[in-house]
């Protein structure tokens, strides 16, 4: 009997022993294909980062040319005008090209000189017009000015612009080589910092675009979806979960605010247009809409989050402030609602970062537009980060390429710092149990 | 308090309708081949001028005359650009919805070029080609006067032309709801399908027949949609030796040190031979501008005269070095003078 025993476990194991060395095997396979996994989604990650920051990085420079300019109050008005209505119409422009004129006396042709003006950047009036209608004494002096180079001379600066192609393929010709060549013998071209890209609105010349107009109308739309979505969905979650009864009206809203969260973004847009637009008489392309409508595509993710967070507040907190005397309503906002807040933050902020980084509810609503000034006010209309990126991607000249890489970098930027304020305010306030 | 908070939202929700009342810049919607050259005008007109600078949106040019013919007021637009004439069904519209008068400006030309990688050799192909290459049917290659219409059997442009190269057919282009493939199915593909008579006798006949076969494009891969984005088509012809692209004039002049332009009729896409009309494949930019928001909205009649100003759309203007191409000096007076007597549009 004994003996049976015996022999019966020793068959056992002896299947055992043969099974294991394919069962260890499995589990290597299993292991590296997870590894593999990983790898390969990094390998994807750090091919993006690394694409993008090789295109963009070279957006936060931009080339410079030195001019010495002659304030000459012919051109300008009488040396003592301070009227800026009078310095605001003046011919900058003619004083550009004047200086250019003096540097390279040699060109006379009208289609030369033409291509000569076209060295530097149209911006380059405004801004000696900015300079004059501040300091109006500086009419009738000689001033050295850095003003932005044209796009092409920027490329060219840059070397994305090959010189080996045949003359009449590049947008930059020869004579504008020689041109440049004799600026930069008297140091006169200069790469600095692109202060122009974090300080100025869209503009479809390249060396005067920047992201602020669009930075301004994404902080103003999400301003107005938090102001929204955080406060509603916070009430939302704390009646479905603290005081709704269970019931099958309790059953049908709670799928259909996770089917909601599941909804493409887009149909947000077209209810926007529909409601806030057509019914409302809202404005087209303003932030306070944009804002409503990333708020209607937020709420489902902001509910959910914030419900599991109720939830997981240990019921004996509950218990605890009810039997000390506390009336249900204490109980939530006395006890629940702070331990479950760091929870709800962490929604939001996540929700945010999603709501930071749409374009296609608010194609419907008309932001996807050209907008130059800055906007003021949740009443203005602009665009938001990842529509001008869109909008540059989609524009011939070359200097936007670089600059579409940029604009993502600054979007990427903000989205990773909301990211890790998540998981800082989870690390600091979060409570186990 | 958290719902003190949203009531408060809520209210002041309901008082910002009606805020809508008063808009101190010009709305303008429409055309995204226009678009760029629109941009240009504005942000000039905004820099140069106490008035604020025009909203531009990219809406396509069906979709910028839609929103345009809402009807009069502060919430629509008040100008519309368009890579097409505006269609009589469309000024119906607009007079039914109390838009009587509008004002029709013709920008300039835009042509489209047909082009490949500079590290191809350059095509020259006939409009005719760029039809039996691309439409969907064609007439029967064995008996080509037969009547007889086949799903397209070319494989290479060889087939198609016996002087063209033996390279597999591969065109990127422009998906349906584009302006710039419309002009293109409508300027190359039925300029082509016109040399043959039998489809030509059709349009007397069958006029829908015959747009659906001068103008439906071939499903089988061999031409590919490659977005709106032109850039991106210009990046995949750079990688893609063997394939060719369709896209604007103006993209093709920012990017001549890589790709090149085909001949089309033996015609290059260069622009003196888009501005005198010599290569076909060429088309007018319009936009309308609704006469009863003049003096509502301010800036309007200043907008439009930068925009006709020689300075802007001249020959030497910021928009030709832009790729728009100018129309001839006396189109552009005459253009010039109905905007300065605000003449309304009749068709």
């Amino acid at each position: 009997m004994n003996n049976n025993l015996q022999q019966q476990h020793d068959r056992t194991m002896v299947r055992v022993q043969q099974g294991l060395v394919r069962r260890y095997r499995q589990e290597k396979r299993f292991q590296r294909i997870g590894l593999g996994a990983i790898v390969l989604g990094l390998v994807f990650v750090s091919f993006l980062f690394i694409s993008i920051i090789a295109n963009g990085y070279t957006a936060f420079q931009q080339t410079y040319v030195k001019l010495d300019i002659n304030f000459d109050p012919e051109l300008i008005a009488p040396v003592g005008e301070t009227d800026p209505e009078v310095l605001s119409k003046a011919n900058y422009g003619g004083l550009v090209k004047k200086t250019m004129r003096e540097m390279f006396p040699d060109v006379s042709s009208r289609r030369e000189k033409k291509v000569l003006y076209g060295l530097v950047s149209t911006g380059a009036s405004y801004q000696l017009r900015d300079m004059v209608m501040q300091d109006p004494a500086l009419i009738g002096t000689r001033q050295s000015v850095w003003v932005p180079a044209d796009d092409d001379v920027d490329m060219l600066i840059k070397g994305h612009i090959d010189l080996n192609v045949p003359e009449s393929d590049r947008r930059i010709k020869n004579n504008q080589m020689v041109w440049i060549q004799s600026l930069q013998a008297e140091d006169r071209i200069e790469k600095r910092f692109n202060t122009t890209f974090f300080t100025a609105g869209d503009s479809r010349e390249p060396e005067l675009s920047g992201i602020k107009g669009a930075v301004h109308g994404s902080f103003f739309t999400l301003m107005i979806c938090l102001l929204i979505s955080f406060p509603v969905g916070v009430a939302a979650a704390v009646y479905l979960e603290e005081f709704a009864p269970k019931n099958r009206w309790t059953d049908i809203i709670e799928v259909n605010i996770n089917n909601l969260a599941a909804v493409p973004s887009i149909v947000f847009g077209l209810l926007g247009l529909a409601v806030f637009i057509n019914f409302f008489g809202l404005p087209r392309s303003v932030p306070l809409v944009g804002g409503l409508v990333l708020a209607l595509m937020t709420l489902p993710t902001i509910i959910i989050a914030s419900r599991a967070a109720l939830k997981s507040v240990p019921p004996s907190i509950r218990e605890a402030a009810l039997g000390v005397g506390a009336s249900p309503m204490q109980t939530i906002t006395h006890h629940v609602l702070p331990l479950a807040m760091p929870g709800m933050l962490t929604g939001t902020i996540i929700g945010m970062a999603q709501a930071l980084g749409e374009t296609a509810p608010l194609l419907m609503i008309g932001m996807v537009a050209f907008i130059v000034d800055i906007p003021g006010g949740p009443f203005d209309p602009s665009a938001v980060l990842p529509v001008q990126i869109y909008l540059w991607a989609d524009s011939p000249e070359r200097a936007f390429v670089e600059r579409t890489s940029a604009a993502i970098m600054v979007l990427l930027a903000f989205l990773i710092s909301m990211n890790l304020l998540a998981v800082w305010l989870r690390k600091k306030f979060e409570r186990r149990w | 308090m958290k719902k003190l908070i949203s009531a408060a939202v809520a209210l002041s929700l309901t008082g910002f309708v009606g805020m809508a009342s008063a808009r101190d810049y010009i709305s303008v919607v429409g055309s995204s081949t226009v678009y760029p050259f629109a941009t240009v005008v504005a942000e000039q007109f905004g820099k140069t001028t106490k008035f604020k600078t025009p909203k531009i949106e990219s809406t396509g040019s069906g979709g910028g005359l839609k929103l345009f013919c809402a009807g009069v007021g502060v919430e629509h637009p008040d100008i519309t650009n368009a890579s097409r004439r505006i269609k009589k069904s469309e000024v119906e519209r607009c007079a039914g919805n109390g838009i009587n008068d509008i004002i029709e400006v013709k920008v300039g030309y835009d042509g489209i070029a047909l082009a490949n990688s500079k590290a191809a050799p350059r095509f020259s192909v006939t409009r005719k080609d760029i039809f039996l290459a691309l439409a969907k049917e064609v007439p029967d290659p064995k008996d080509p006067a037969s009547g007889k219409l086949v799903p397209n059997p070319y494989q290479t442009w060889k087939e198609v032309n016996k002087d063209l190269p033996d390279m597999a057919i591969e065109v990127l282009g422009p998906p349906p709801t584009s302006g710039t493939r419309d002009a293109f199915a409508e300027l190359a593909m039925e300029g082509g399908c016109k040399k043959i008579d039998w489809i030509k006798a059709m349009k007397k006949k069958d006029k829908k027949m015959y747009k659906s076969v001068c103008h439906t494009v071939r499903e089988d891969g061999k031409y590919i949609e490659a977005g709106e984005n032109d850039n991106l088509i210009v990046q995949k012809l750079e990688a893609n030796k063997g394939a060719l692209g369709v896209f604007g004039y103006s993209f093709l002049d920012q990017n001549s040190d890589k790709v090149q332009g085909s001949l089309v009729d033996g015609v290059a896409p260069t622009f003196e031979l888009i501005a005198d009309g010599s290569y076909p494949v060429s088309r007018p930019l319009y936009f309308y501008v609704k006469k009863a928001h003049m003096g509502k909205i301010p800036g309007i009649e200043e907008y439009l005269a930068e925009f006709t100003s020689d300075k802007a759309w001249g020959d030497d203007g910021y928009l030709a070095d832009k790729g728009l191409i100018p129309m001839p000096m006396e189109e552009r007076k005459a253009f010039k003078s109905d905007v300065d007597s605000k003449t309304s549009l009749k068709l």
